[in-house]
């Protein structure tokens, strides 16, 4: 009998982790390992003069710039960041070279020995220098990585027209993705080939990286991925520079050599969320309805741009949120400091949109005496309006009944009205942030940069193979997946087997990002399951490895193909931004202690569009800790710097949630199937993080009654707020 | 320095550093169920039983841990035969990338041998020293209660 698709399952790999039998990167060992560590800039900007090596001891080894044989740039959009330093840092951690060698002990003293004569430059820190420009260019001759702008109606006359037009500027903060398992690879060198292990969301990726890095052929480079311990985006495009670092030591030394960070070396180099400033300027018309919207954002790529400019796009088609605006103009910049560079994080510039779209909204409702959620209502997306960059909505959009639903579980509006009045002595706050995540790769980028593959085989025993690149970093892709290709075949889903992808036996199915493993490469896998069941191909000759013992007897691939209605002319970004959207509701309520102001939560509540689910349990954990997640960035998770300094280097200093934080969270799911979907599954990891800041700021914006416009909300600046500072 | 150590109810003779912590002795000897997040105490993926008390491995020094019951998870149960905390977490979606999970089930395994109807924030109290950033720790709470009720139920 067929089961239901949204049945929970017990995870795949629930009983090695609970059993501790897992093997993650720091569990491996090979024969004559050796261990690396790296040598990084201690200043923000500067020419290094000279580096001073003492005698290195026997069996010890430097591995630095002159170690490249092919390209000193880390593959990616900009191709700006070399693997280790040449002349010049520009952030403090930039790595400059390895140490490697048989003691790790022996490794930290040599490392610890080596002398740098650096020639400061003078740095720049903030967005707003930076786009000032009057120190020496980061980057081109402006500092600015990337810059667009959007145009749909004529924003400018709509402003020339308006009765009134109200702004604010909304600012976010870094947040660090704490990932427990720091990063980590191991390389391997033998029969001149090369071999990286490790945690990490994208294994193709780090191969294109790594045969650009030696310029070699495909061939040559091999990269398996290990059990990853949570990745969230910072083992998105970062891994690809460790990944390097460890494979030319290996091809150095000819031994294996191991390269896995502390809590404190992973916190102070790798990629954080981008800081903003968000500014928007909205036209009223004299019914006080919205006639324009302008959205300036401007992000701190840090010192190298990674994928800022994709962040940044990301960031600019969410610019204004849920609602219909006829007259839009955004732009958007992304600027080089001397920062740790930013990178991918869950939401990938989404969360920094939606807290500002959603703060102003909410203030721009409360200044003309209207209730926000009426006044957001009346301004809500449906089915075939537009997008922000003009593309059709061409699903239902449920938002309404969401609004209802979550309004039933929280008592919202009740509360809202009763908050608002209230002058207790303890300030109470309710918030509710209306928000959507565009599922998968930005505008064509599945069609032109991904074009994803992915293969079953079927074996002799009917036991089938997935052979994609898409890893389980602990969302449950390697239940979901299953669940979806058993299904499909009428088949238990004990007798699909997965595997942790190997570059070497697996096609190129994508990154394992942008909410687009289950939609985009489960929907290829589908598909390929239907045409399996119907017969397959005669399966071609086949690397033998242990999870695919004998020959297989049948294989079918499966390329991705655009579904036929999505538009999109990149050059002025119009048309379908993404395939479709996830949506969600998140209503958050507080009390804000009146001496200290610490925020204490009190309830949360949450409803979801991700079409349909292909696992309830599994979707719930990632809703349930994508809020905590993103409950954590809007309240305490404070990351400062001082002159490129991170203050907060430790998990001592960098607090996320505990047990203690967050009281029960109430979750609903709303069916709305796509039909380019796997039994209409859509993107769902990302959506939740979006909308628990915009949530929380909203309800203590309720309880102290003044606008909120900064993340993290923290007592310091509840104070100023407070005070009325600022 | 030299001495016995009592890891899962077998003994072994380990030659170690005067500064090492037990975190370290513990991994080098083949216990790689025992993770290592953060090496100062704070996230918890360390955790061990020492004479049934829970610590921080990454915060014991090796040598005052010689002689003394130390319990890792996979002392409690293993894959053919999982403890009920185990299989609670399994049940109850309790588990995702899996780094905390060694340390979390251990954290409920001690709270639940002092206590084995523990209220709701006694379950939260005891597992506050566990980080989690992948689960929001909803369903971790909820495989304690699950596996406090099994235990109580089959004795």
């Amino acid at each position: 009998m067929k089961e239901k698709v949204d049945r929970s399952i017990n995870r795949i790999d629930a009983p090695e982790k609970t059993g501790g039998y897992a093997e993650y990167i720091a569990d491996m060992k090979f024969e004559g390992m050796l261990y690396a560590k790296t040598l990084r800039s201690e200043k923000p900007r500067a020419v290094i003069k000279s580096i001073d090596i003492p005698l290195l001891p026997e069996g010890c080894y430097v591995v630095d710039k002159n170690d490249i044989p092919g390209k000193n740039r880390v593959k990616m959009l900009l191709d700006d960041q070399p693997f280790f330093a040449e002349d010049i840092v520009n952030y403090i951690g930039e790595p400059i070279l390895l140490v490697v060698g048989p003691d790790r002990e022996q490794v930290a003293q040599v490392l610890s020995n080596i002398r740098v004569l650096y020639e400061e430059m003078e740095p720049v820190f903030t967005i707003v220098d930076a786009v000032k420009c009057d120190k020496a260019s980061i980057y081109g001759e402006d500092n600015c990585f990337s810059g667009y702008e959007i145009i749909r109606g004529d924003p400018d006359r709509a402003f020339r027209e308006a009765a009134e037009a109200i702004e604010g500027e909304y600012r976010t903060g870094l947040q660090e993705h704490i990932y427990l398992e720091p990063q980590g690879v191991i390389g391997v060198y033998e029969n001149e080939r090369v071999t990286v292990y490790g945690s990490m969301q994208c294994p193709y990726y780090i191969k294109t990286a790594l045969v650009q890095g030696f310029g070699w052929d495909e061939e040559r480079i091999r990269v398996v991925q290990t059990t990853t311990g949570g990745a969230f985006g910072g083992k998105e495009e970062y891994t690809s520079i460790i990944a390097g670092h460890a494979a030319f030591a290996a091809v150095k030394t000819g031994r294996p050599v191991r390269l896995i960070f502390d809590r404190a070396e992973d916190i102070i180099c790798t990629t954080k969320r981008h800081p903003s400033i968000i500014k928007i300027k909205t036209a009223l018309d004299k019914n006080r309805k919205i006639t324009a919207m302008e959205v300036e954002i401007t992000l701190d790529g840090g010192a190298y741009a990674g994928l800022s400019p994709v962040v940044l796009q990301r960031a600019m088609f969410a610019a204004t949120g849920v609602y219909n605006i006829p007259n839009i103009k955004v732009k958007g910049r992304v600027f080089a400091t001397n920062n740790v560079p930013s990178g991918a994080m869950r939401g990938f510039g989404g969360p920094q949109a939606f807290f500002a779209i959603e703060m102003h909204m909410q203030s721009l409702a409360e200044s003309i005496s209207r209730d926000p959620l009426d006044f957001k209502m009346e301004n809500m997306l449906s089915k075939g309006d537009l997008t922000v960059t003009g593309g059709v909505l061409r699903y239902e959009v449920k938002l309404p009944q969401m609004i209802d639903l979550v309004e039933k579980m929280s008592g919202y509006r009740r509360k809202y009205e009763a908050f608002i009045n209230d002058r207790g002595e303890v300030p109470k706050g309710i918030g509710l942030s209306i928000f959507y995540h565009g599922c998968a790769f930005t505008g064509s980028g599945e069609k032109e940069k991904i074009r994803a593959r992915v293969k079953l085989k079927k074996r002799k025993d009917g036991k089938v193979l997935i052979l994609v690149a898409s890893v389980e970093m602990g969302q449950g892709s390697s239940t979901t997946l299953r669940k979806i290709v058993a299904r499909a075949m009428d088949l238990p889903v004990e007798d699909v087997i997965y595997e942790n992808p190997d570059t070497d036996i697996v096609p190129d199915s994508g990154p394992t990002v942008a909410s687009r493993t289950v939609m985009i490469v489960g929907f290829l896998l589908k598909k390929a399951a239907e045409r399996l069941k119907a017969g397959g191909e005669k399966a071609a000759d086949f690397k033998v490895t242990e999870a695919c013992e004998g020959p297989a007897e049948l294989e079918v691939t499966e390329e991705y193909e655009e579904p036929g209605y999505i538009k999109w002319g990149h050059e002025k970004f119009e048309g379908d931004a993404y395939p479709t959207y996830s949506w969600g509701v998140n209503v958050v309520e507080v009390e804000v202690d009146p001496v200290t102001f610490v925020i204490k939560v009190n309830g949360i509540w949450g409803v979801y569009d991700i079409g349909t689910i292909i696992d309830e349990r599994i979707i719930r954990g990632q809703m349930e800790g994508g809020i905590a997640q993103g409950l954590g960035y809007a309240a305490f998770e404070v990351m400062n710097t001082d002159c490129g300094n991170i203050l907060q280097p430790s998990l001592a200093d960098y607090i996320i949630p505990n047990s203690k934080e967050f009281p029960e969270m109430e979750i609903r799911l709303i069916d709305n199937p796509y039909e380019y979907g796997p039994f209409g599954a859509k993107g769902a990891g990302e959506l939740p993080f979006i909308g628990a800041a915009p949530a929380l700021a909203s309800a203590v914006q309720n309880a102290l009654k003044v606008p909120i416009k900064r993340l993290p909300v923290t007592p310091e600046y509840l104070l100023k707020v407070a005070e009325g500072e600022k | 320095m030299e001495g016995i150590f009592k890891i899962n109810g077998k003994e072994i003779k380990v030659s170690f550093k005067s500064d090492a912590v037990l975190l370290s002795l513990l991994r080098e000897n083949g216990c790689t169920e025992v993770k290592e997040g953060c090496r100062e105490g704070e996230c918890g993926s360390c955790v061990v039983l020492l004479d049934g008390r829970l610590v921080n491995s990454c915060q014991v020094f090796a040598a005052s841990a010689a002689g003394k019951e130390i319990t890792t998870v996979r002392g409690i149960g293993n894959i053919h035969s999982p403890h009920p905390i185990q299989s609670a977490f399994a049940d109850s979606g309790a588990v995702q990338c899996g780094f905390c999970t060694p340390g979390m089930v251990l954290a409920a395994y001690c709270l639940l041998k002092k206590n084995p109807d523990p209220r709701e924030d006694e379950i939260i109290e005891a597992i506050d020293g566990n980080l989690c950033r992948c689960t929001g720790y909803v369903k971790i709470i909820e495989a304690v209660k699950i596996a406090a009720k099994r235990m109580r139920e089959n004795g």
